[in-house]
Order: structure tokens, then C-alpha cells, then sequence
């Protein structure tokens, strides 16, 4: 384990238990034992936290893996349309009248499992040279855009106003009232898709050193491709199933991780899973006990509020040929 | 064991090449620009889709597995672009992934044989963007010994290294070749490929234009006709330079 994988999870040790006190209404470990406190902590905070876990992991994980498959710093899990496909799948359901607790995170799935089906049948016609990938990844952002004005149509055509609000808000991505129901749907397939991009990692390492250098050392483009695409359709997908659309995550994390590694996309896989989860995690309380007058302040948003400056300064790095 | 191919040829770039190559000899590959030398170095280690036959230790190429072929053949790109700013150590460790599961120790000793070879033991833990091009290609070429490959292909390592820089490469390639290893390597540098290489394989347009040791490969002769300019060689034998012939036709 190297020795960041070693802190992150050190830190993630030492912030659960604090997540779980922390909210609305302070839990005191040590006196307050009513069955009211039990039934926050159980019920409430401890599958809110197990989702920022899972959810946060997930995402730090696909943007390591998008970063290292794509050779650039600025990639994204967002860049293969997965999010907004799994998104519109969730506004679908909102929009028939179908959310139930069990119908809207199956419909997201499907979403992304679209998107995914889409997006290999694209890269089966892309081929797997380099210019195989910019197109590959030009399809993903199609993906994404046509993705995005389906939801516009869908949220204007919205049948009542009470869906358009539920649409909205959703679509902010959080981690409130969720239960444990919540968890059981999202972690298998995100373990499953760490599962996928942990199987990439030797072949993201090769690509370091370019498309023909990676074959050279016996790396199967369409192997990788298939794992890259299951991954993170798999992770993203389940995160938006049940967060709704959390931005940036996958785009800060590694960066923030990646100076203390040695670099490699294979030794980045592990602790930006890691990160990620240590991030959402602590947005999420910090969002809880952000004292607003009506509701809380919503994770995706306080994500993008954090996320475009983050973004906009690692550009302005880029550029110096700092990063 | 034996590197070969015949009649290798790829649609628009290579127009049937046979050749042989041998173990513990350092062969150049030349020609003008665009007669194909890349696309041979590539189809040779098995990276593009081409049409006849390559033959590695008498076996076709194509039917071993890619893990078998990444462990015998080193290729090293023309494109030096490494996507991240990795430490001399770890590029170079990236050259034993064809060796999943090879014992640790074997794996460090690659790694160190390497790095010393290519004299870069004190730039070991430097990022790559604070080496220098000469240091850098070391590097580059260090990546690929890690993996103790039996051949070793390697795309104008040369191309914009000084001419000191380039002469202690070309030193290191030789040494390699003199422990057995079989060294296919592209070089824009005539007089390099004269004075140094034990045979020299001459590209036109795609099909081989001369072949066999250097001296009758790369003679007046056949570089007025490939090149298309009129130049003499000067000096003696393994000290030869080239000079454009000024003298009136």
C-alpha cells in the first residue's frame, strides 16, 4: 500500500464515525443514547454516509481511470455521456409518474446501460487506433448532448408542476433521505465497475507510453476499451441512480491525488477511489451543517460551485505547463 | 532464434519487403522520407495489420500470443510522448509489464541492469520533465531493455539527440547487441548507419532498395539513386563522413 492509499484511508477511518455525529441535530456519543439518536444514526445518517462512500468512490475511480485512458489531465467521467444517459433514465421515470423508491434508480441503470451498449457499438465501428479513441470520445459527448436535450424536452413537457420541481431538484444530485435500500442498489454494480477498471489498471499503466508503445507490450486495445466502458458505466452509472448528477469529482480528485503517487493511472486507481469517497463524504456533512433557512444546500451544487474554479485553475496551470 | 519477414506488405506504405535479421547484430534501417522504415519497424514487432508473413524463432508472429511477442520483441515508438511526468524509475519499470508475474527480485534486477546500462542511475528518481532530450531518450531506450527483450526495435532513437548524446546511444545499442540481443534500428543519420551498424537494410518507396553490410548498402551509388543527390564518402572505414559532392556532373 503506498503511503497516500495509507492516509487517505486513515482519514476516511477518522471522518466516518465524525459524519455520523454530525447534522442538524449533534449526536453526543456518550449521553445521548435515546432511541431517537439510534434511529438518526441508523437510519438517516449511517446510509447517507455508506452512499458518499460508495457514490464518491465510484466516481473518483472512473475519473482516474477516464484520465489515464484518455492520456489527459482534463478528462472526465461526464465525457462519455454515462451521467447524463443514466440521468435522463431518472427523469423519465420522474416524468411518468413512476419514481417509486425502487423505479427511479432502475431506470437511471438502464439510462447508463444504454449509453454503455451505445457507446461500444460506436467504439466496434471506431476501431482502436488512436484516432479511434478522439472519435470514441467525441461519440461520448454526443451521447451526452443528445442525452441533455432529452431531458430539456422532457422537463418541458413536464405533465405537472410538481414533476418539474422533483425533476429539478433531483437533478441537482444529493445525498439526503436516501436509505439503505439506496446502498443495496448502488454498491454492487460500483464494485463491480471498480472491479472492471482495477482489471485495466496494467493496461492504463502501458498507455502511458503511447497507443503502439502499449500494444508493443501486449496490451489488447479492445480488452481495454471493454473494461474502460463497463467501469465506468458501471460506477457513474450507479452513482447517478442513486445521487442524482455529481460533478467534478471524478475531475478534482485524481488531480489532487496524482502529485503524491508515482503517477502511473494503475497507482491512482486505488487511492482516488479513496479520495473520492473522503470528498463526498465530508461535502456531504459540511452540507448538512451549512446553516440555510429552508432545506440544505444541495452536494451537486456545492460540488460545481467548488468544481468550475478548481477547473478553471487547473487550466490556467496547464497552461504554465505546471500540472 | 531469428527475426525475418517475407513479403511484408502494408496497403499504400510497404510494398512487400523480405528480409532477415539477425541476433547480436545491430541492423539500420534507411531511406528517404516516407519510403516506409516505420511501417516496417511496426509490422515487424506485429503492430499493424499487414499482409505476408513475420517470422519470429521460427514461428509465425501472428499466431503467438500478444504476451509471448511483448516478451521477445521491444518497441520503441518514434513519439517519445509520455503522458504523465512519470520518474526515470518508474517509465523504466513500465517495461517489465509484458513479465506479469515474474518473480520481484528478477523484475528489480531488470530495472537496475537497465538503468545502468543507459548510465542513468544518478537521474533515477528525477521526473521526466526536468531530464534533457539526450537524457531523456536514454530513458526512453532504458524503458525497453527492462523488459530484457531478445529484440529490440527501436524507431530513430537518435532523431534530435546531439551529436555526443547520439554517439553514447548508439555505443549503448551496440552493447546490447553484443550480449545477443537482436537490434532493428531506424536511423536518419547515414554516416551513423555506416560507421556503426553490422548490416544496413536501404527502403525506397515502400520495397528494399539495398541490403547487406553497410559499405555495399549504403555506397555512392545507391544513394544517387534512392536519395536522388550525388555524395561521396570521405575517411576511412568506421570513421566515414558524408559529403555532398560540389564537383560539376
Amino acid at each position: 500500500m503506498s503511503r497516500v492509499t495509507a492516509l487517505l484511508l486513515a482519514a476516511l477511518v477518522l471522518a466516518l464515525p465524525l459524519s455520523l455525529l454530525a447534522g442538524r441535530v449533534w449526536i453526543d456519543p456518550f449521553h445521548d443514547a435515546a432511541g431517537n439518536a439510534l434511529v438518526i444514526l441508523v437510519q438517516l445518517r449511517a446510509p447517507r454516509a455508506a452512499l458518499a462512500l460508495v457514490v464518491g468512490g465510484g466516481l473518483g475511480a472512473a475519473g482516474a481511470a477516464m484520465q489515464g485512458y484518455l492520456r489527459n489531465p482534463l478528462a472526465d467521467p461526464g465525457l462519455f455521456g454515462i451521467a447524463p444517459s443514466a440521468a435522463l433514465g431518472a427523469v423519465l421515470s420522474l416524468w411518468l409518474g413512476a419514481a417509486g423508491a425502487l423505479a427511479l434508480p432502475l431506470f437511471a441503470l438502464a439510462g447508463a446501460a444504454a449509453a454503455m451498449a451505445l457507446l461500444a457499438l460506436i467504439a466496434g465501428r471506431a476501431g482502436d487506433s488512436h484516432g479511434g479513441v478522439a472519435l470514441f470520445t467525441l461519440a461520448g459527448m454526443m451521447i451526452a448532448s443528445l442525452a441533455g436535450a432529452l431531458m430539456s424536452l422532457a422537463i418541458s413537457l413536464s405533465p405537472s408542476p410538481f414533476a418539474l420541481s422533483e425533476i429539478v431538484l433531483w437533478l441537482m444530485g444529493a445525498l439526503a433521505d436516501r436509505s439503505w435500500q439506496d446502498v443495496l442498489i448502488a454498491a454492487p454494480p460500483t464494485v463491480l465497475g471498480l472491479a472492471a477498471l482495477l482489471a485495466a489498471a496494467r493496461s492504463l499503466d502501458a498507455l502511458t507510453l503511447g497507443d503502439l508503445a502499449a500494444r508493443s507490450l501486449g496490451v489488447d486495445p479492445r480488452r481495454l476499451q471493454f473494461l474502460v466502458i463497463a467501469g465506468v458505466g458501471l460506477t457513474v452509472g450507479a452513482g447517478v441512480a442513486v445521487a442524482g448528477i455529481i460533478g467534478f469529482v471524478g475531475l478534482m480528485v485524481p488531480h489532487l491525488v496524482r502529485p503524491f503517487t508515482d503517477r502511473r493511472p494503475s497507482s491512482l486507481l486505488v487511492s482516488s477511489a479513496l479520495g473520492g469517497a473522503l470528498l463526498l463524504l465530508v461535502a456531504d456533512c459540511l452540507c448538512r451543517l451549512l446553516p440555510l433557512a429552508e432545506g440544505e444546500l444541495r452536494l451537486g451544487v456545492a460540488l460545481s460551485l467548488l468544481g468550475a474554479p478548481f477547473f478553471l485553475a487547473l487550466l490556467l496551470r496547464l497552461r504554465r505547463g505546471l500540472a | 532464434m531469428s527475426l525475418a519477414c517475407t513479403a511484408l506488405a502494408v496497403p499504400g506504405r510497404l510494398a512487400g519487403v523480405t528480409a532477415r535479421f539477425a541476433p547480436g547484430r545491430v541492423t539500420a534501417i534507411c531511406g528517404p522520407n516516407g519510403a516506409g522504415k516505420s511501417t516496417l519497424l511496426a509490422a515487424l514487432a506485429g503492430l499493424l495489420p499487414a499482409t505476408g508473413a513475420v517470422v519470429l524463432d521460427g514461428q509465425p508472429l501472428a499466431a503467438l500470443p500478444s504476451a509471448c511477442r511483448a516478451q521477445a520483441i521491444g518497441y520503441l515508438p518514434q513519439s517519445g510522448d509520455i503522458a504523465w511526468d512519470l520518474s526515470v524509475e518508474t517509465l523504466v519499470s513500465l517495461g517489465r509489464l509484458p513479465w506479469r508475474g515474474a518473480p520481484a527480485p528478477e523484475a528489480a534486477a531488470a530495472i537496475d541492469a537497465a538503468i545502468a546500462t543507459l548510465d542513468l542511475e544518478p537521474l533515477r528518481h528525477r521526473p521526466l520533465s526536468r531530464l534533457s532530450g539526450g537524457e531523456r531518450a536514454r530513458a526512453l531506450v532504458a524503458r525497453v531493455l527492462a523488459g530484457r527483450p531478445r529484440w529490440l526495435l527501436a524507431d530513430e532513437p537518435l532523431a534530435s539527440l546531439d551529436l555526443a548524446h547520439a554517439a553514447a546511444l548508439m555505443a549503448a545499442l551496440k552493447a546490447e547487441a553484443a550480449r545477443g540481443t537482436g537490434v532493428v534500428v531506424v536511423l536518419h543519420d547515414l554516416a551513423m548507419a555506416m560507421n556503426h551498424a553490422d548490416q544496413v537494410l536501404v527502403l525506397d518507396r515502400g520495397a528494399v532498395a539495398a541490403a547487406g553490410d553497410p559499405a555495399q548498402a549504403l555506397a555512392e551509388t545507391v544513394l544517387a539513386r534512392v536519395w536522388q543527390v550525388a555524395v561521396r564518402w570521405h575517411g576511412p572505414p568506421q570513421a566515414r563522413a558524408l559529403a555532398l559532392d560540389a564537383r560539376p556532373a
